[in-house]
């Protein structure tokens, strides 16, 4: 079993059910139970989708990066955009009772709900990455 | 294949939507809002959404339930949820949005609260 995949994909929306369908593919050959295939899988999803939409925006000149890796300690997704980057501090918190009915702003709680460990960097190059832990 | 299924019954002045398949970033999502849009132009505001058949949805896709429940209290109507798979009660409960929509595991119930 690779340890390992990377994948290099234009910024679509259909980019995010191919990461998230190699992802499944990479965290079924490691023998992931179903549950962290789950988080995983929505993690992955919810990553590809902020880089496409907030990072690249749409933009099919850029491409998205992400690479998944089967650690000792669990598996890493790194997603990496080609966009300005952003402080995930000035997000505002969804769950605050004056942005519950905000239609957007839930793919990071959702991130930060599923796995172990979330960071977000700028990369030296330019872009936004965005580093997930599930451990094991 | 269509990754969202959006079917329409009526029930007295309830319209229910019974969604099945996924609703995700692009095209699920906005089949949801065409549907909400297009009963609110035929005067259709009192609508349960029954999610039994919604194998997966993501933050977009709770974003669009957000957007519906807004969108048809704005114009005077009650939008409710009926049959939450476990996945995305958990949703709802991690985003707190439990706090906001009125949910039913039963559709005799749920039609009984319009009344």
């Amino acid at each position: 079993m690779a340890e390992i995949i990377e994948l290099t994909l234009p910024s679509r929306i259909e980019s995010v059910d191919q990461a998230a369908l190699e992802a499944e593919r990479f965290a079924e050959s490691a023998g992931l139970d179903e549950e962290f295939r789950s988080a995983i899988d929505m993690a992955v999803r919810e990553s590809v989708a902020n880089a496409v939409k907030h990072g690249n925006k749409f933009d099919e000149t850029k491409q998205v990066e992400i690479k998944f890796s089967k650690l000792p300690e669990g598996f890493e997704v790194i997603v990496r955009d080609f966009g300005p980057g952003f402080d995930v501090d000035e997000i505002p918190d969804p769950t605050d009772p004056d942005n519950l009915l905000k239609a957007s702003g839930r793919g990071i709680l959702f991130m930060r709900a599923f796995m172990d460990e979330v960071e977000w960097s700028n990369h030296e190059s330019g872009g936004l990455v965005v580093k997930m832990l599930k451990k094991q | 294949m269509a990754d969202i299924t959006i079917s329409e019954r009526q029930a007295g002045d309830v319209t229910i939507l019974d969604l099945s398949g996924k609703v995700t970033i692009g095209e699920g999502s906005v089949a949801l809002r065409t549907a909400i849009r297009r009963l609110l132009g035929d005067g259709k505001n009192k609508i349960l959404m029954n999610l039994g058949g919604v194998g997966y949805i993501d933050s977009s896709g709770i974003g669009e339930l957000v957007s519906s429940f807004t969108a048809v209290n704005k114009e005077g109507g009650t939008l409710k949820l009926l049959n939450l798979t476990q996945k995305i009660q958990d949703l709802l409960a991690i985003t707190k949005l439990l706090t906001v929509f009125d949910v039913f595991d039963s559709e005799a119930d749920a039609l009984a609260s319009y009344e």
